[in-house]
């Protein structure tokens, strides 16, 4: 007959089972803080080299071809680096980066982000630009918050968090920026920081 | 309802078989690949299992072609279901007697 030990351990099993199967749980706190580092420096290059200043619905920028390559370098990292600390920490777990899991949550963010980036570029042919901002904050929060019934539930949280900073960010337009800065800046690292040390220690 | 040690299921006496009801109670079906990773066990072993609980009423599977490779994916069944949860509910009962003793 099994101990009482063994019925523990049983339980222990069945919860991480279930919860291995259906969450992805390798997101590293480290990501979270190379692309806040990312956002904050590319809000800062565009605010003040590019002089980049969308603080009305109507804005155009002479230079707005190098804005948004600015932009696309930020995600581009942001993307590279959340793939490596995701797959360093996959590896750790002894579990693969590329999983049901993994893929699930992707598929989950993917209709808000297409759909918002389409709208964005849409938009921008209008030179609606100062509507870029606020819009990228609250499709993107809309994908996380998408995103945290396949992960751990606090990406929920920082989905909510965009979502409200974007809505904020539409009606202080002559803010431009700072919400962006923020959404993108301070609330992942803060994020990657309490991850880093409520999970990875 | 009472519940005894004679009430546990012998089909989940095995930690593998355990793991396989587990990650098919919070999904609707997975496919061999996936289960494989998720239990880390081998090719043979993970069959072994999946055969005893097929044999057993309390999991199904579905063949397709994805690719022109062959897929299986397994699903708990109705009858899979009932057992489990009342494994759970077996297992909580005893952990909770022992804890007053």
């Amino acid at each position: 007959m099994k101990e009482h030990n063994d019925y523990i351990k049983d339980i222990a099993e069945i919860r991480l089972m279930m919860e291995r199967s259906s969450k992805f749980l390798s997101l590293s706190g480290w990501a979270g803080i190379l692309a806040g580092i990312y956002a904050l420096s590319g809000a800062w290059f565009a605010y003040s080299v590019l002089e980049f200043h969308p603080d009305t619905f109507l804005y155009t920028h002479s230079n707005s071809g190098s804005v948004a390559l600015v932009a696309s370098v930020v995600l581009i990292l942001a993307l590279i680096s959340a793939f490596i600390d995701s797959r360093i920490k996959a590896k750790k777990r002894n579990e693969k980066v590329w999983n049901i899991t993994s893929k699930r949550m992707l598929a989950s963010m993917a209709l808000p982000l297409v759909t918002g980036g389409l709208l964005i570029l849409i938009l921008s042919t209008f030179n609606m630009l100062g509507l870029v901002s606020p819009l990228m904050l609250i499709f993107y929060g809309l994908a996380l918050y998408n995103a945290g019934f396949y992960t751990i539930p606090e990406v929920r949280a920082m989905g909510f968090i965009q979502i409200v900073l974007g809505l904020l960010n539409a009606f202080f337009i002559s803010n431009g920026l700072l919400f962006w800065a923020i959404g993108f800046g301070i609330v992942h690292i803060v994020y990657g920081i309490y991850m880093h040390f409520s999970q990875e220690r | 309802m009472n519940l005894s040690f004679d009430d546990l299921h012998k089909a989940f006496e095995s930690r593998v078989r355990l793991g396989i009801m587990s990650a098919l109670a919070v999904n609707d079906s997975l496919d061999f690949t996936s289960l494989k990773e998720f239990l880390d066990v081998t090719d043979g072993n993970l069959a072994t299992h999946i055969k005893k609980l097929e044999g057993e009423g309390f999991v199904e599977s579905k063949k397709s072609f994805i690719d022109n490779k062959p897929n299986t994916r397994y699903s708990m069944t109705t009858m899979g279901k009932k057992a489990f949860n009342e494994h759970l509910a077996v297992l909580e009962q005893i952990i909770k007697s022992q804890k007053k003793e």
